[in-house]
């Protein structure tokens, strides 16, 4: 029998127990990708995870980001010294520049350009607006204005609308807008297209007309001077007062003692007379019927 | 015989196991190398389906991706003589040829050539019960063989059916679905000692490996060695190992007679120590480079440096003759040549039609051996290198690896043994039927 243990053994050139099976799992599949694959995944994610862990590598880390983030966006080239503002008048300029108050120079990187125009959009005298960054460090500020087209009086004051309806600003006096026509009522503003249409067709009325007045948020009544109305019906408003226009044109009818024409129900129009031109015409009628005058 | 039928079944489960993974490896465990090759199977063919046979006679559905030879350690006579240093050995083996292969290998079958086999020749004979021959016939057929005592502390390397024979009619090589009343069949029974089986499972089971299956070298020498009409027409392949010479007979494709005489290459490298003084390693070198069998007169004067290194210049310096180094190994190759043929003998290998004798194995290189052997064995004498098989290395074509390559075919293709059939139903242990029968007596 040979030795069980020799003092000076010579080198086996045979794997060792332990070697051979290292080398059989290593042969593994599942081993191997678990080792060249999950087993560094594991350690980055193990490491980074730890280094992370501490508050102060954090906090290290995201001031180097933003300290690099902060280079970058104050170099020259993207910094915004002045703001422009066209299409707008000087009144809603200033306003506009009220709206966003930035101490220039400021850095392209922290403007929010839509959050801006949003913010500019959300001014009642402004439709639309469009900001961009000009090279040369200038942020321009398109604005088109709202044009007003009507004067809205809403309990007991007056605001500016325009041709949709949209409030574009308030007004101190009837007198300084004098070449805009007037509505009244609630719910005006709400149908001002129709309102337009109506002062447009009343064209041959225009100097009688006070303005228009909205009923029951439902229908427009057109107001003349010496108290004449013309009561309009919700729908076909329009075709409504032309037929009027050509009673007058062809009979003088508004040029009468009327109090109320009332076309709510197109089929059946009516006329209210002036209390004066009910007694006189009740008196023509006693004289005919020979009874005493008062 | 039962327990014999399951190991081997489990055995064969195994392998099949392995031919789903696709690696197998093949370890040859000799006496002077240890040689492991890792075979991928990559399933059959699936382009020249109508050619009835494939490229490289249907061997290509496997090939050789890892090849390892190692000096055998630890083995003698082609048995495991000292475990540990055969394990160190098969470990060295396995791991370079998985290194060479790149993958890891589960399932091994191996092949050895000791263990003393010997072979039976059992016949039975049963009534079949209608006309045609069934699958569980054929079990049948395989368990009425009546079964020689082998002697205790043997077991049935292969058990393989070599003939059936339904009526009168012999020679069928598969009678299932034919017509009969009588089946009767010859079996090849290969039997060995059964505690170099367990050394063998032992040794691979402490290597971290399953066995999938065991075969006996002379037996897979002689599929990859003899030609396919020599198997058909009969022939003996004697592979010439280092520690035991295998004899095997094939006739008709099958194994009828295998044999092992336990001499070979290291009695010559003895012989030549002894005669020579000098040490194995050297005896072994100087066989390799300047062996032969036949002297011829220019051998007289071809002198050989035997060396040594004892400080003695007269000793150091001795030479020897080419011719005195074949009068000593002629006489040990020229008795185990007498040997294998008084085997063939004792087998009646005479009466075979075709009396072709095939020389494999290492040592069937020794120069002159196909002058001296057929003086000796008979005529038909040639020597055999094994067939060649995909992604086999250069190094590994030689004589030496016969049984390397036919076990690869082996494994690829293995020969019907009794136990590929299902057991028979009635050679079911009836008491455990009998105990069912009782269980319900007993609760209803």
């Amino acid at each position: 029998m040979q030795p069980v243990e020799t003092a000076n053994p010579r080198r086996d050139p045979a794997p060792s127990r332990w070697a051979y099976r290292m080398h059989r799992l290593w042969l593994t599949p599942l081993f191997r990708g678990l080792m060249r694959v999950g087993l560094p995944v594991f350690a980055l994610v193990f490491g980074l995870g730890w280094v992370f862990s501490a508050p102060q590598n954090r906090a290290l880390v995201t001031e180097q980001i933003a300290e690099l983030r902060r280079s970058i966006a104050e170099r020259p080239e993207f910094m915004v010294k002045l703001m422009a503002i066209d299409g707008a008048s000087t009144k809603l300029a200033a306003e506009v520049r009220q709206l966003l108050p930035i101490d220039f120079p400021l850095s392209s990187f922290d403007l929010d350009l839509e959050a801006m125009q949003g913010a500019v959009e959300e001014l009642d005298a402004v439709a639309a607006a469009d900001l961009r960054i000009r090279p040369g460090g200038i942020l321009q500020v398109e604005v088109s204005e709202r044009i007003p087209a009507v004067v809205w009086r809403i309990e007991g004051h007056l605001e500016l609308l325009d041709a949709e309806g949209r409030r574009v600003a308030p007004l101190m006096r009837r007198g300084d807008r004098t070449d805009l026509p007037l509505i009244a009522g609630a719910g005006g503003d709400g149908a001002v297209p129709e309102a337009l249409a109506l002062i447009a067709a009343a064209g041959p009325l225009n100097d009688r007309l006070r303005g228009l007045v909205r009923m029951g948020e439902r229908r427009w009544d057109v107001v003349l001077d010496r108290d004449q109305r013309i009561l309009l019906p919700e729908d076909e408003s329009v075709a409504a007062l032309e037929r009027v226009i050509a009673l007058d044109q062809a009979r003088d009818l508004l040029a009468r003692d009327l109090s109320v024409v009332d076309l709510r129900n197109p089929r059946r129009p009516t006329l209210r007379m002036a209390p004066r031109a009910v007694e006189e015409l009740r008196r023509i009628k006693a004289l005919e019927r020979g009874d005493d005058v008062r | 015989m039962t327990d014999l039928y399951d190991t081997q079944r489990a055995m064969r489960n195994m392998r099949k196991a392995a031919l789903q993974r696709g690696v197998i490896a093949i370890l040859d465990i000799g006496t002077s190398k240890i040689a492991c090759l890792v075979l991928r199977f990559d399933g059959p063919e699936s382009y020249r389906e109508t050619d009835g046979v494939g490229s490289l006679a249907g061997q290509a559905s496997f090939r050789v991706i890892g090849a390892a030879t190692t000096r055998s350690r630890g083995v003698r006579l082609g048995e495991i003589d000292a475990m540990n240093e055969t394990e160190r050995a098969i470990r060295t083996a396995v791991q370079a040829a998985q290194k060479m292969a790149n993958v890891r290998v589960d399932h091994v079958i191996a092949c050895f050539s000791g263990a003393k086999p010997r072979s039976y020749g059992l016949d039975g004979t049963i009534e079949l019960h209608d006309a045609t021959v069934t699958e569980q016939d054929v079990a049948r057929v395989l368990a009425a063989c009546d079964v020689p005592e082998f002697g205790e502390g043997r077991e049935v390397l292969h058990a393989q059916p070599v003939n059936f024979a339904l009526d009168h009619r012999s020679g069928l090589n598969d009678p299932r679905g034919q017509i009969g009343n009588q089946l009767a069949c010859d079996m090849h029974l290969l039997t060995i000692d059964r505690d170099v089986v367990q050394n063998l499972l032992y040794a691979v089971k402490r290597c971290d490996m399953e066995l999938a299956g065991i075969a006996s070298s002379a037996y897979v020498s002689g599929i990859s060695s003899l030609v396919e009409d020599e198997q058909e027409l009969g022939a003996a392949c004697i592979d010439m190992g280092g520690g035991a010479t295998g004899i095997s007979i094939f006739i008709k494709k099958h194994m009828i007679y295998a044999d092992s005489v336990r001499l070979g290459g290291d009695h010559v490298t003895q012989d030549i120590s002894k005669g020579l003084q000098v040490p194995l390693a050297t005896a072994e070198r100087i066989k390799t480079f300047y062996g032969g069998v036949v002297a011829t007169g220019m051998d007289d004067r071809e002198m050989i440096e035997i060396g040594g290194d004892t400080g003695d210049w007269e000793h150091d310096r001795r030479t020897v003759s080419r011719a005195e180094l074949i009068g000593i190994m002629r006489p040990r190759v020229e008795e185990i040549l007498e040997e294998v043929r008084e085997r063939l003998d004792g087998a009646g290998f005479e009466h075979l039609p075709s009396q072709q004798i095939v020389l494999t194995g290492g040592a069937s290189q020794i120069p002159g051996l196909d002058g001296l052997a057929p003086k000796i064995l008979g005529n038909q004498v040639r020597l055999g290198r094994p067939l060649r098989v995909q992604g086999l290395p250069q190094a590994a074509t030689g004589a030496a690896f016969a049984s390397c390559v036919g076990l690869s075919l082996f494994a690829a293709h293995p020969q019907d043994e009794w136990w590929d059939f299902e057991m028979p139903i009635e050679r079911y242990p009836a008491r455990s039927l009998r105990r069912a029968i009782k269980w319900f007596k007993d609760n209803w």
